[in-house]
């Protein structure tokens, strides 16, 4: 026992017990209860396998929210990467005494929290008194229906979320462009590389696998955003800007369906893990390719 | 051989055996409830009902704690879905329209109190029979707190430039006018361009929110258009369902072109900022217009809804409050939920909110209030259903099942029909056919 104790594994999982008991609380567990919940009758006095899957992918409705869903989060995460990518090297540009001003301002949108600030674009947005519609007024333009028409709420959203993500990517970008060894660009530079030889040769592969856990990190969370539609448009108009989560909102609190509604929220699952098994497969193969060079 | 005992030692023993018996009458002695109540709009609301509570507890020993839990963001809803699940949390706690037949198999049955209080009061607003009755039980009583009509809120000057005199349509005394009987889906229709050309358009939303909702619910049952039925009969393909699309394809033509992506507040904004001549909601638009926009305010007349080919319909929207079976006080808990039902301190809630609140029992729509309520005075006198308004109260989704209707409601199913016509383009046999899928889904 005390040789036991003594080993260097255990010690580690010791350290590593609290993390993994707080792991197994908030995410193993509810996620456990949630499938089964997903796997009960409406009044989840009964088991019924997987119907309540079925009779999701039966409605047209549904179909509609599958699609806004992977629209909103993969329109989302790229336009994020991009103005992450964009405004991380304009940062790396700035010499490092007056990039922190930047790099603090910038962090604002990340830092504010999101439901607040999404209440400060609904303001933006509002149907009868926007604050844009406002100033489009003055140059003479009429009046448009941010919220009120299905691509101008769609594309709302979407802006929303990039605003609130892409500094998030920025960091990220920074971080990994700040390790990228300066040698590597000279020895491009001197085999006659310009800014776009050095991005597409030394950046852009120094950065890739930080680029793909990113991407995959902000997809996980972009599609199971729940408060930027929640407060923007609740699903509106015509339920054309409904996502899996308010839309298992919708269904499983307000309409007092619970097993439907966890149904609905475990549709991410199958997304996602297919998403996260291509990115890591990518990452731990140029991991093998790095090691083996 | 035993010890002799002393008459001193015994009587001290005896004493101490019996200390245990003698009930001491302390804050708390009759055990401790936690309970869960809307946190009213108007402030004093809260104050009000914190101050009634105090003095039941303080009366009858028992220690209450109140959690007053919003509605702004479904906290409340979460709260009970959270409690529900938990099977731990407060002994009551209130549920808003539907929520308590959601949660029935938890709630403790209180046919007892409820059918006490019929006996007492008459006859309980027939909405909330529906929506709490289960099974032929009741599983929450109907509140005042919170609970609301959502009547016609309108401009006295605009509908005056339209030959409609509101304070003699609809006076502020017990009587039925003949100009009341012209209070009709049409006569809005002809009154619509009206307030458009004045630059007050009506402010009636077609969103997914339940002001929407509770508007287009009134107007879909004064034509006689049902979803579903009684009996779970899927009846959407229906002429009244046809005529009621048809005439919001009139209509939409006078409101603003953004009443698609209404939510609960837009309507209040419209008409506050004096941008709108009529919506469909309690005076609490009123009393907000009263302290930032006084004018609108005084010019301001609240009524009933108008009526159609088949009848007068005014969105009634309860509050309940609901025992948990897993409550560890509930018959302290019922004794003051019956406490709180009982006509003056029903008053005494209402007085405090300036009469935004409904009581259940159609017999206590006679408080004062509503006629001392100004500027105008008497603006709100016809906000509770009278007798002589020959009006019904109703909620969107009826008479379908309540577990089918909650979810016509919810998903808002007949506000976005009308957007998909009206603002999506698409023909009203596709609408219907769209309609028809969804239902077929509600009543799996």
């Amino acid at each position: 026992m005390r040789r036991w104790l003594h080993r260097r594994s255990t010690v580690a999982f010791l350290m590593c017990l609290p993390l993994i008991l707080l792991i197994g609380g908030l995410v193993v567990y509810p996620a456990l209860y949630a499938i089964w919940l997903s796997l009960l009758n409406k009044r989840m006095t009964h088991f019924v396998g997987l119907s309540n899957f079925a009779f999701l992918l039966r409605r047209s409705t549904f179909h509609l929210v599958i699609f806004q869903s992977c629209l909103f989060a993969i329109s989302a995460v790229i336009a994020k990467a991009l103005i992450g990518f964009i405004l991380a090297h304009l940062m790396h540009a700035i010499p490092s005494g007056r990039q922190r001003i930047w790099r603090g301002l910038l962090l604002i949108p990340w830092v504010v929290p999101l439901a607040l600030s999404t209440l400060g674009w609904w303001w933006l947005f509002d149907p009868s008194y926007s604050a844009f519609n406002w100033l489009l007024a003055r140059v003479g333009i009429g009046p448009v229906p941010w919220l009120g028409a299905t691509g101008w709420a769609r594309f709302s959203m979407i802006l929303v979320n990039t605003w609130y993500g892409a500094p998030f990517f920025m960091i990220m970008y920074l971080a990994a462009l700040k390790s990228v060894p300066e040698q590597l660009f000279e020895a491009a530079a001197i085999d006659g590389a310009g800014a776009w030889g050095k991005l597409r040769y030394v950046t852009l592969p120094m950065m890739r696998n930080i680029i793909s856990i990113t991407v995959l990190f902000s997809l996980i969370v972009t599609f199971a955003d729940f408060t930027i539609v929640r407060i923007l448009t609740n699903g509106g108009p015509r339920d054309t800007t409904h996502i899996f989560a308010t839309y298992a909102f919708e269904v499983g609190i307000a309409s007092g369906d619970v097993p439907l509604g966890a149904s609905v929220s475990l549709f991410m699952l199958p997304i996602l893990a297919i998403a996260s098994f291509l990115i890591l497969r990518g990452v731990t193969r140029r991991d093998r390719e790095m090691a083996a060079a | 051989m035993g010890h002799a005992i002393s008459r001193r030692t015994a009587l001290t023993a005896a004493a101490a055996a019996a200390l245990p018996l003698v009930h001491i009458r302390s804050a708390g002695a009759a055990g401790s409830i936690r309970i869960g109540l809307w946190d009213h709009w108007v402030p004093a609301g809260n104050a009000a009902m914190k101050k009634l509570i105090d003095g039941w507890a303080a009366k009858n020993k028992v220690e209450v704690s109140i959690d007053f839990i919003t509605t702004v963001g479904n906290k409340l809803q979460l709260t009970y879905a959270a409690e529900a699940q938990a099977k731990t949390g407060h002994d009551a706690i209130a549920f808003a329209a539907w929520d308590a037949r959601n949660y029935a198999q938890s709630l403790e049955p209180v046919d007892d109190l409820v059918e006490g209080l019929i006996k007492q009061y008459g006859q309980v607003n027939p909405v909330n029979e529906y929506l709490s009755k289960v099974d032929g039980h009741w599983r929450a009583v109907p509140s005042s707190s919170g609970t609301q009509y959502k009547p016609s809120c309108a401009r006295i000057s605009t509908f005056a430039k339209a030959g409609v005199d509101l304070q003699a349509m609809y006076p502020t005394k017990p009587e039925h006018t003949a100009l009341s009987d012209g209070w009709t889906w049409q006569k809005l229709l002809e009154i619509a361009p009206v307030a458009k050309e004045a630059g007050l358009p009506f402010a009636l939303g077609l969103g997914q929110t339940t002001d929407s909702v509770d508007f287009v619910g009134a107007l879909f049952r004064a034509f006689g258009a049902e979803l579903v039925n009684a009996k779970g009969e899927i009846t959407v393909d229906s002429d009244p369902v046809r005529a009621a699309l048809e005439y919001m394809a009139k209509l939409t033509k006078y409101l603003p072109p953004d009443v698609y992506s209404y939510d609960d507040a837009s309507n209040n904004r419209a008409l506050i900022a004096g941008k709108s001549a009529l919506i469909f909601n309690p005076p609490s638009a009123w009393a907000v217009a009263k302290r930032d926009n006084p004018p609108v305010a005084a010019d301001c007349w609240t009524f009933p809804n108008p009526s159609g080919p088949k009848g007068r319909y005014v969105p009634y929207l309860p509050f309940f409050w609901g025992i948990w079976s897993f409550g560890k006080n509930k018959a302290a808990v019922k004794e003051l939920l019956a406490w709180l039902c009982q006509r003056e301190q029903v008053e005494t809630l209402c007085n405090a909110v300036s009469g935004y609140d409904i009581p259940p029992f159609l017999s206590m729509s006679d408080f004062d209030i509503w006629a001392k309520v100004e500027p105008p005075l008497g603006t709100v006198y016809n906000y509770p259903i009278r007798p002589w308004h020959k009006a019904v109260p109703s909620i969107a989704g009826y008479p379908a099942p309540p577990e089918i209707a909650v979810q016509i409601y919810n998903r808002a199913t007949m506000t976005t029909m009308i957007a998909k016509m009206t603002q999506g383009g698409q023909s009203m046999k596709d609408v219907i056919a769209w309609a028809n899928d969804e239902l077929e889904g509600f009543t799996r």
